[in-house]
């Protein structure tokens, strides 16, 4: 295998983990903590991959997954900021709910042929040795997750929006005496998340497998949720987490392929083993999860008269 | 925003009329009246005390002048124009700006976001750093507008509140008790800029517990008890205690005090020589506090909240344990070490100030919070780790009767009661156990005359029977009903311990303010 391959699907890797984990933590700063990123993008890969079956057209079925995505959050976002109801457990219900939904849904489409979204070839750019595919020749979608990164990056720390959602999420109670909008400014960011994880689940079911199984999504909405943490709620940190993620990813595919004398069912376990590896080693050091961890996650907020 | 603070002089240029006044103030809370025909007036450039106790109705006035509240009647006047303040933000669009004692800032945000959420109208983060530098400068609140509030010391995070008021160019400032999280060097510096504000014309209301430094710093003073203003005054032409006994009222009559026991009761609980250091950074520490309770007796502590109340209540309770097991000693043994169930199992009770979250859980039934006090003392709650609701429920109902606790279920949960119900519920829980030794604090914290003479009565019941009880509470008033003896505690030193009937209100107001016997050192 050669190295530019490799990072040519490092890249394919990683980017659904990134999209799913920046919207997470749009939806964290604000405060909210969704859990069913998980079930939103199982949403988004079934109704995206079933879109664009039936017009043929994928980039029509990218805009359906980033709908089905926002769809389920609104649902998450109705229970738990409206009806207030318990974060964690609704978030879940919605993984539950959503994985169930996206197999009934997908039942018919199951070993269909896929509408793969193309790749964007720029001309001679891309023919440049060692770096042109890598840089210029990937899938649009690659390319949108790296300008979200810098989008949420610009959002949070460079715009007056951003800095009241990050209010909102340290302390709802100064913001709301501020007169700031705390229930609406969270269901935004909810929405925001939902739309990102539709849109990760998208990029499976149109880029990464152009085809549609139950279980496609494979606990990559939790690895999106662990990356999250693991970056300390910092974009740029997320970035590097899930290239980190799709490396391992990778590389255990590579590995079971070689024949490496370890079990497969072992060397299957590696992203989750990492994510579990890593959220440990986080959570030793105190101060660097305290500095950036919203410190009204998860709390809901009930304006008082 | 555009105006330089110099200008502000020339635009307040007094013609007598005062900033901010207030006349024939009422405010009912049902049937409590927290202000009763209240008049007061503020001069631009005067720093103005508003002193009082606890309860005595300053917070509720602040509250109304602030916006927070409505008066019930009564009229509020902006610079002579009658004006309806309908909420803070209204408040601050006339030019009124208030500190809070505890503070309303993001922790995870920096100095200029913070100010930046606070401010209406449009501006540039930078540009509003670069304001923030040049106005913290110039008034001696030294600030760097990149840093963290989370990094910040808690007298860092006042400055940026009075910096958060300064930009909103205020006429008046209202500082609610603003030295009681300050260190001495802080407090020094934030006087330094309150009489550079007055100087410029700016109007200060100052609201603290400290008389020195009201004397110091304040010009006139009106001083609140039971709600009505009392008297009014220039602090710095009286003394400490001629503030204290005014706030607390020397006036009042001698109350008629019932047979103190005689001496050869045995000591129930002895204090000796407990030093505990400061819990975090604004605790107060505890400094070599001794003090005897016999069975029999009543045994006061007063003093000024924040004085080290708090720690010795927990020192006392076990809650935070002393390294010295003969610091504390319970019924003749010693305990100092040992934690708070050891200490209920040698027959000792404990009634935290905080009632809910501390005294009771809010969402555990009251029966709930009956076994959470005595499941480790041997009272038949709990048998081989079961727990008898049936045992702890007529525990609530003996309780309940006894004190005529108000509730709408047999057993509801603590959080539904009212505060005062709570109180006496809290109180009567432990009073059901007739503990030998009982400390309480703020036993009537919150509670109408009614229910807390209830409590008072049994207080006094209770050590009638043989039980030594201890008392820590800010109620002067209190304090001189029930005890058999006085010690007063001031800045985590306890004063020796008299007989009740020989000390009279203005000498523990001294003591309270700081001037302990022994030493002048008290700042």
């Amino acid at each position: 295998m050669n190295l530019e391959g490799a990072i040519l699907t490092i890249i394919t890797a990683a980017t659904p983990l990134l999209i799913a984990a920046l919207g997470e933590l749009v939806s964290e700063r604000s405060g909210v903590l969704n859990l069913g990123v998980e079930g939103m993008m199982a949403m988004g890969a079934v109704v995206g991959f079933a879109t664009a079956h039936l017009t043929g057209e994928p980039a029509l079925g990218v805009f359906a997954s980033i709908l089905a995505g926002t769809a389920t959050a609104a649902l998450f976002g109705f229970l738990t900021l409206v009806l207030v109801a318990n974060q964690v457990a609704s978030g879940l219900a919605l993984t539950l709910f959503g994985l169930g939904l996206a197999a009934l849904i997908g039942d018919a489409f199951v070993s269909l042929p896929g509408q793969g979204l193309p790749e964007i070839n720029i001309p001679i750019l891309s023919e440049l040795p060692a770096i042109g595919r890598i840089v210029f020749g990937q899938d649009a979608l690659v390319y949108v997750g790296i300008l979200l990164t810098f989008g949420v990056w610009w959002f949070l720390f460079r715009t007056r929006a951003g800095l009241i959602l990050r209010s909102v999420g340290d302390n709802h109670a100064s913001a709301h005496a501020l007169g700031y909008p705390v229930i609406r400014v969270r269901f935004m960011a909810v929405l925001f998340g939902g739309a990102c994880a539709g849109l990760a689940g998208g990029y499976l079911s149109l880029v990464y497998t152009p085809q549609w199984t139950q279980n496609m999504t494979a606990g990559r909405g939790w690895i999106a949720l662990a990356l999250v943490v693991f970056a300390t709620w910092l974009p740029w940190r997320v970035a590097a987490g899930a290239l980190l993620f799709g490396a391992v990813s990778i590389l255990q595919l590579h590995a079971q392929a070689f024949g490496v004398g370890v079990p497969s069912q072992f060397l299957s376990m590696l992203p989750y083993v990492t994510t579990i590896l890593v959220l440990v080693l986080i959570s030793r050091s105190s101060t660097l999860l305290r500095a950036n961890t919203p410190a009204c996650l998860a709390q809901p907020f009930v304006p008082d008269r | 925003m555009d105006t330089a603070p110099s200008a502000k002089l020339e635009r307040r240029a007094g013609d007598g009329t005062p900033t901010l006044e207030a006349s024939q103030i009422v405010k009912d809370f049902g049937p409590l009246r927290a202000n009763d025909l209240v008049d007061f007036a503020i001069q631009p450039g005067e720093i103005h005390a508003l002193l009082g106790e606890n309860g005595a109705g300053k917070s509720t006035l602040v509250k109304i002048l602030y916006g927070s509240l409505q008066p019930t009647s009564g009229e509020v006047r902006w610079k002579g124009q009658p004006v309806v303040v309908a909420n803070p933000a209204a408040a601050r669009r006339l030019g009124i700006g208030m500190v809070f004692q505890h503070f309303s800032l993001f922790d995870a945000l920096t100095v200029t976001e913070n100010i930046s959420l606070a401010l209406e109208d449009k501006h540039r983060l930078d540009d509003l750093a670069r304001k923030i530098e040049t106005v913290s400068e110039d008034y001696g609140l030294p600030l760097r507008p990149s840093s963290t509030v989370a990094d910040l010391s808690v007298g860092e995070r006042q400055r940026v509140e009075i910096v958060r008021c300064l930009l909103q160019e205020p006429e008046l400032i209202i500082m609610d008790e603003p030295t009681s999280v300050l260190t001495p060097q802080e407090a020094s510096d934030l006087f330094k800029t309150l009489n550079r504000l007055a100087g410029e014309g700016c109007s200060v209301l100052y609201i603290s517990h400290r008389l020195e430094e009201v004397k110091e710093l304040c010009h006139h003073a009106t001083i609140l008890r039971h709600g009505k203003v009392v008297a009014e005054c220039d602090p710095a032409e009286e003394t400490a205690g001629r503030l204290a006994s005014m706030m607390v009222g020397a006036d009042v009559e001698a109350l008629e005090r019932r047979a103190a026991p005689s001496g050869d009761h045995p000591v129930r609980l002895r204090i000796a020589g407990l030093s505990l250091s400061k819990p975090h950074a604004f605790a107060t520490a505890l400094d070599d506090i001794s003090l005897e309770v016999r069975g029999g007796e009543i045994v006061s502590i007063a003093g000024v909240a924040g004085n080290g109340q708090d720690e010795l209540f927990d020192a006392l309770s076990g809650e935070r344990t002393a390294g010295d097991a003969n610091a504390i000693t319970i019924n003749d043994k010693p305990c100092g070490a040992n934690g708070i169930t050891a200490r209920r199992r040698l027959d000792a009770g404990f009634v935290p100030e905080e009632r809910l979250g501390h005294g009771a859980v809010p969402r555990f039934k009251l029966s709930q919070n009956v076994v959470l006090t005595r499941h480790g003392t041997g009272e038949g709650l709990v048998r081989s780790g079961v727990l008898d609701f049936v045992a702890a429920r007529g525990v609530v109902h003996t309780v309940t009767e006894r004190f005529d606790v108000r509730k709408a279920a047999p057993d509801p949960e603590a959080g539904s009661l009212s505060g005062g119900n709570l109180q006496k519920f809290v109180v009567g829980r432990e009073y059901d156990r007739r503990p030998g030794v009982l400390v309480v604090s703020q036993p009537t914290w919150g509670v109408d005359a009614g229910a807390a003479t209830a409590i008072r009565q049994a207080l006094i019941d209770l050590a009638r029977a043989g039980s030594a009880v201890l008392v820590i509470s800010q109620d002067l008033d209190e304090i001189l009903e029930i005890s058999d003896r006085i010690a007063v505690i001031s800045q985590g030193r306890l004063s020796e311990a008299r007989v009740a009937s020989g000390i009279t209100r203005e000498e523990i107001g001294l003591l309270m303010g700081g001037a302990h016997d022994g030493g002048g050192d008290a700042h």
